[in-house]
């Protein structure tokens, strides 16, 4: 947008004093919101983080410590590389298995309604319920899923789906791919139906075959759709709690324990409330460095 | 107040009770101007207490019968076990305790170091039956001299055998195992009897269940597990290696259901209840709560170790009175007619729950309760552990006991595990305080 198209009929100073005090008046309300509920808890959870912070009685000022102790924490920096971990796996098999079910239900043909929603149906389930649902799934002793992949031939009927280090991953990935490739595939179709339909005419045209219309056309253009799915991704998996919670509880042998549920460990179990607002005040800055290298990568060349 | 019954009059009901409120207002304001020391009368007062969802049962009915007095009205309410202290931390730190809170007894050094109790070293002493309160818990209330809380409820931890099984695979019922050698032996044969049943049960994904479980027979050997101040763990110790031995050769013998490795304490007691386990240890309060049927008949025993003798676990909880109450009397006045003779008797010994004396088994009221007297004849000979560090150490799935745990009934290496986990279990204990 071009300073004369907004300024058409007033002069361009009056215009944009009006737009200034309009803007501020409409963003008043988000702004107190935002304030109250993410920046004041997050300055308080800095200044906790600086501090020895007992439940009952008053803190005391102990400079850099906590962090000390953070980083000194076996349990922690286990949990902050199996978080990477899984969040590299969940994010690499999610994003294409939803970008493959979005691509199949692009189109209006026939059921595609139906199929579309069948998709969507395990994202309106609640993240807790899903897990104790897949709990259950996982449990030899009262599912059928063992029985039933013994009938096509698959395992001898009794699979330790959550026993071993490697099990318990991967099922996990397994139920959040279930869980989530819907709610992806929602969001990367907005993208692909913005796409406006005469770019693939001029593909077909122009001879394109389908992977290279994949390749040159649909992935380019759905280049901000997919950093926004990313991002989420990304960042819903680096603060992954309930799934594991419920799921594993963090084992086998704490081979399972993502970085929330070490702080979530170090302030209601150990009680021990400086520690964990430091643990939560690193993973807040990994969180927004990442974010911010991610979008600023997938966002290069976008004009 | 004459047309509250009316039901089409909402407003004049409200008005009613609002009128009732301002004058029971008026009465507690009056009572604590006539009350005595330490904040609030003794009479007249509206407590709230908290307690954990495993002790619901038997704290009810104590709050049921004193409500029915008119003393002061007593408000429970009921956290889920696993949120407990979660819950209680979340209220410490916005100033909303309770009166009166209950307290898992290995969460009891926790709760006293955090200073969530108040100390009523005088008022429990002051009690004339203060010497016949269980020791055990009395103990892990105790820190340095001051005493923090009293027995609330008690959950032993005891052999459940089904006499059903124990008929069908031609043994005794009259004769549970005296070691956990003959444990073995009798879900051995109990095990061969097939269709489903298994000789017996171990909680593999539920630290606070194996403690529970496996450290009386540890104590019957004549061994400890803690030091005498909770900072330091015997884990590698013979007896203990001896114990998980067992449990070991059972998950290899297969007389252990696939399943139990992954039994996280919430399908527990529906698998002895439906009678396919032959011998196992478990709670005593699960007792009350199980179905007896054709299937299912029900045999209590100490746990025994290895070669003989008998412990037991003396869990439940303990309660106390909350840092920050101003109702210091009248709280008092509940915790303290909660442990008198007859109170005992009628809530606790005769719903066949253990009671927190020790000298009342020989009542008549509860004569005649050959379980329930074998519960009793075990709180003066069981323990309970007492350290400052035990929740995050033991009972808390991240701790490093589960992981030695099930390092030892399901690795590769009984002794390794042991040796290898021992050092962070030292770590933890001395690291939490």
């Amino acid at each position: 947008m071009t300073p004369t198209a907004r300024s058409r009929g007033r002069s361009p100073v009056q215009a944009r004093t009006r737009e200034t005090a309009t803007g501020l008046v409409l963003s008043a309300p988000l702004a107190l919101v935002v304030t109250v509920l993410f920046a004041v808890p997050l300055v308080l959870a800095l200044w906790m983080s600086l501090n020895d912070w007992p439940l009952l009685g008053e803190p005391a000022f102990t400079g850099g410590d906590n962090y000390a102790a953070a980083v000194d924490e076996d349990l922690f920096t286990g949990a902050v590389w199996f978080t990477l971990k899984y969040t590299a796996f969940t994010t690499a098999i999610l994003i294409p298995v939803s970008l493959a079910m979005a691509l199949l239900v692009q189109r209006p043909r026939r059921l595609t309604g139906f199929v579309r929603t069948a998709f969507f149906q395990p994202a309106v389930v609640g993240l807790a319920a899903a897990s104790l649902l897949w709990y259950v799934i996982y449990s030899n002793e009262v599912s059928p899923l063992g029985s039933l992949l013994r009938t096509v031939g698959i395992g001898d009927g009794s699979i330790d789906w959550l026993g071993t280090p490697g099990s318990a991953l991967w099922s996990t990935i397994l139920m959040i791919t279930w869980r989530f490739a819907g709610f992806y595939m929602l969001i990367l179709l907005t993208g692909l139906q913005a796409i406006p339909d005469e770019v693939y005419e001029a593909a077909r045209v122009d001879g394109a075959g389908w992977w290279r219309t994949l390749r040159s056309v649909t992935l380019p253009l759905l280049r901000p759709t997919l950093a926004l799915a990313l991002v989420l991704c990304v960042t819903g998996s680096v603060l992954a709690f309930e799934q594991f919670m419920l799921l594993t509880s963090g084992g086998p042998s704490n081979s399972t324990v993502t970085v929330v549920m070490a702080v979530y460990r170090e302030a209601f179990t150990l009680l021990d409330l400086g520690v964990a607002a430091a643990m939560s005040v690193l993973v807040t800055a990994v969180l927004v460095a990442g974010n911010v290298i991610q979008l600023s990568v997938l966002r290069k060349g976008d004009d | 107040m004459v047309t509250v019954h009316d039901p089409g009059t909402g407003r004049t009901r409200r008005r009613a009770a609002a009128a009732a409120s301002a004058a029971a207002a008026a009465v507690l304001a009056l009572a604590g101007c006539g009350g005595a020391e330490g904040g609030g009368g003794a009479t007249g007062q509206t407590l709230t207490m908290w307690t954990r969802a495993a002790t619901e049962v038997q704290t009810q009915r104590f709050i049921d019968e004193y409500n029915k007095l008119g003393r002061n009205t007593v408000e429970l309410r009921v956290i889920p076990n696993d949120t407990y202290l979660q819950q209680i931390a979340t209220a410490a730190g916005g100033g909303n305790l309770p009166d009166i809170l209950g307290a898992d007894v290995v969460y009891a050094q926790q709760f006293i170091d955090q200073g969530f109790f108040a100390d009523i070293t005088d008022r429990v002493e002051g009690l004339e039956y203060a010497d016949r309160l269980a020791p055990a818990h009395v103990d892990v209330a105790t820190s340095g001299d001051a005493v923090y809380g009293v027995p609330h409820t008690l959950d032993l931890s005891v052999l459940f055998y089904n006499r059903v099984l124990y008929e069908e695979a031609g043994l005794d019922p009259d004769e549970p195992p005296e070691s956990l050698e003959e444990l073995a032996e009798h879900a051995a044969r109990i095990q061969e009897l097939g269709g489903g049943v298994s000789g017996s049960y171990f909680e593999g994904r539920c630290p606070g269940c194996i403690l529970f479980t496996l450290w009386p027979s540890v104590w019957a050997e004549g061994g400890d597990v803690l030091n005498d101040d909770g900072t330091a763990a015997r884990l590698d110790s013979a007896e203990m290696e001896e114990v998980f031995g067992v449990y070991r050769g059972m998950v290899e013998d297969g007389l252990i259901p696939e399943s139990a490795k992954q039994e996280n304490g919430s399908t527990w007691i529906s698998a002895f209840e439906d009678g396919d386990i032959g011998v196992t240890p478990m709670p005593s309060t699960f007792l009350s709560r199980f179905e007896e049927g054709p299937d299912l008949d029900i045999g209590v025993a100490p746990i025994p170790g290895v070669d003989g003798g008998e412990s037991t676990f003396v869990g439940g909880d303990i309660v106390g009175l909350s840092s920050t109450t101003e109702k210091t009397e009248a709280a008092w006045d509940f915790v303290s007619w909660t442990l008198r003779k007859d109170t005992q008797l009628s809530v606790l010994g005769g719903h066949s729950d253990v009671m927190a004396r020790v000298d009342l088994s020989d009542e008549e009221a509860v004569a005649g309760d050959e379980r329930l007297a074998v519960f009793d004849s075990l709180v003066p000979k069981g323990r309970t552990p007492k350290s400052v560090a035990f929740g995050p150490t033991f009972n808390d799935p991240q701790g490093p006991w589960l992981t030695l745990a099930r390092g030892a009934v399901y690795g590769p290496d009984l002794r390794a595990a042991l040796e290898t986990n021992d050092p962070k279990v030292d770590e933890s204990l001395g690291g939490g305080a």
